[in-house]
């Protein structure tokens, strides 16, 4: 529409087309984010509304909070555990599904309902699964091992980490299936039957043609599975509530009960803050790698 | 073994692992549901009961009774009309970009990125701003709250689809004299009506399946059947009933809804970076 572009008349219009937008963006982006700065440098608690300036005392006090960055860490450990196998588990099951297989459209129809449900459901879904006693899991363990087995899932500090990472397995991997099968769907047959008259064999191809075809796809996938990740809370927050004790609390659930559990409001706006901060140079060292624009 | 009998050996093997698999991703639901149909007796049996014998609706029954129910209605209430609102400020903000690239790539990108700030780094903030503005647990505040959550997506979304549309469309009907707003509404609505179905559903999804919002703003009056579900949690005395018909409640229009899109799926959950 070069041609019609640089009027007057069209400038504004296309202004008011985005006005609405970035004004609510605005309104709950932004300004909270400057209002989150303001009270970061103060002190507010639930006992006092010291509006008074602080400095850098929150800041200061993050380093030394053994408790923030353990929860960091468990973010962490859950991210580099369940991204991986996720990824594994998709693709293997997307090559399973990419050759010929009559009634497949069922078989992606029913796998994909795990993904839509809401990630809180899916966590007491899994409470359900997993008690001691009730549960269907330790059930079909107790077959297996031929005696009863009353495992304490969400409890024994040894197995909590294994329930919730079965959890966010369970309701993530179809998602990554999905959007591989996507992907593999569109790899040149051609040259992966030219690579086969060449007798190259299966891992070299799939290194050499599929692996390269299918990668912006599965960076894409990556990434949006590591910023979910990073924001851990409901299939936490359903199996443990980060416990026992602070055992698997991730940095959301440790961010929300410093705010809205101990009413700590300044040292919450900070720790918010790191947050953002922590993640935008994840993200933008993410994107130099991988564009999700075509 | 002949080379016919060797394929239909590797595509029956193949069944069988693909049947496995999609039990394995399917029991846990089932477990859910099932749960919901059981009477008291049948849930607390042990070793579980695989399969009740009849199937009860009382857990239901108990939930519409004392009105626990009614949170499925927030949810539809806060999730439909914030819907709507950032589909309509999305999408010609999204037209806008993607024709006339507003702000270049900057306000793209800046649009994009405020979808990856943590919910819990915003909502916050957001409280502290909502105590100011009294708009704690109110459906005034959880529609903002969802529209400014889902904007960037719908945004992102719809540029895509717009951009699919051929401009020479939009030129002729400018030539034949229609307004600027009109050929939104009369040329581009309706070229991108799959894509704006697909980012609608999509975004209501997002908000009816959201937890951590509705934790933090809502207290009684708006509660969100994703927080009511919490409600049953709590030490040994769970109400696994009410656990299980409220989560049913609340993932049932969803399994339905996503059965009859299956088409926009793909592209939907990839941000667009996969073409369904």
């Amino acid at each position: 529409m070069a041609a019609t572009a640089g009027r007057s008349g069209d400038r504004g219009f296309r202004y008011s087309l985005v006005a609405p937008s970035i004004v609510i963006l605005l309104l709950i982006g932004v300004f909270p984010l400057v209002y989150l700065l303001v009270v970061s440098f103060q002190g507010i608690t639930m006992m006092e509304t010291d509006t008074s300036f602080h400095g850098l005392l929150n800041y200061r006090l993050l380093f030394s909070d053994a408790r923030l960055w353990q929860s960091l860490l468990h973010t962490i450990v859950f991210t580099v555990v369940a991204l991986p196998i996720e990824l594994g588990l998709g693709l293997a099951m997307a090559q399973l599904f990419i050759d010929r297989l009559p009634g497949r459209q069922v078989f992606v129809a029913l796998l994909v309902l795990p993904v839509v449900v809401s990630p809180i459901v899916a966590g007491a879904t899994w409470s359900l699964m997993f008690d001691n006693r009730f549960g269907p899991v330790n059930e079909i363990i107790g077959w297996i091992a031929g005696k009863e087995m009353p495992l304490l899932w969400t409890v024994k500090p040894d197995l909590v980490y294994v329930a919730i990472l079965v959890a966010e397995i369970w309701q993530w991997t179809p998602f990554m299936f999905l959007l591989l099968l996507a992907a593999l769907s569109r790899v040149d047959r051609s040259q992966l039957e030219a690579a086969q008259i060449d007798g190259a064999g299966y891992w070299r191809t799939f290194f050499r043609i599929v692996l390269p075809a299918i990668w912006p796809v599965m960076a894409v996938a990556i990434l949006i599975r590591g910023l979910d990740l990073f924001r851990l809370f409901d299939i936490v927050w359903a199996l443990t509530k980060g416990g026992p004790g602070t055992m698997t609390e991730t940095i959301s659930i440790f961010t929300y009960v410093k705010g809205f559990q101990q009413f700590e409001t300044s040292y919450t706006a900070a720790v918010a803050l790191l947050i953002i901060v922590l993640l935008s140079v994840l993200v933008l060292t993410a994107l130099r790698r991988v564009s999700l624009s075509r | 073994m002949n080379v016919r009998t060797r394929s239909a050996l590797k595509l029956g093997l193949r069944y069988a692992i693909a049947i496995a698999i999609t039990l394995f991703f399917l029991f846990p639901i089932y477990w859910l549901f099932m749960i919901s149909f059981k009477t008291a007796d049948e849930i607390y049996a042990y070793p579980p009961v695989w399969w009740p014998s009849t199937l009860q609706f009382g857990s239901y029954a108990v939930l519409f009774r004392d009105g626990d129910a009614d949170t499925v209605w927030n949810s539809l209430v806060v999730s439909g009309v914030s819907t709507v609102l950032a589909m309509f400020f999305g999408t010609i903000c999204a037209y806008s970009l993607a024709r006339f690239r507003t702000g270049g790539d900057h306000l793209a990108n800046w649009i994009i990125s405020q979808r990856m700030v943590p919910p819990i780094a915003i909502v916050f903030p957001v409280f502290l701003l909502y105590v100011w503005l009294k708009l704690v647990d109110t459906y005034a505040g959880m529609i903002l709250l969802y529209t400014a959550f889902n904007l960037p997506y719908v945004i992102w979304m719809m540029r895509g689809y717009v951009l699919d549309i051929p401009v020479a469309l939009e030129e002729s009907a400018l030539v034949d004299g229609c307004s600027r707003w009109a050929v939104i509404w009369k040329v581009v609505f309706p070229m991108c009506r799959a894509g704006l179905f697909a980012t609608a559903i999509f975004t209501f999804v997002f908000a009816w399946n959201d937890f951590i919002f509705a934790l933090v703003l809502t207290r009684t009056e708006v509660t969100t059947y994703t927080v009511q579900v919490t409600h049953y949690f709590g030490g040994q005395s769970n109400f696994w009933s009410k656990i299980s018909a409220m989560s049913v409640l609340g993932t049932l229009p969803i399994f339905v809804i996503v059965g009859f899109m299956q088409r926009y799926l793909v592209r939907g959950i990839s941000l667009g970076a996969v073409k369904g």
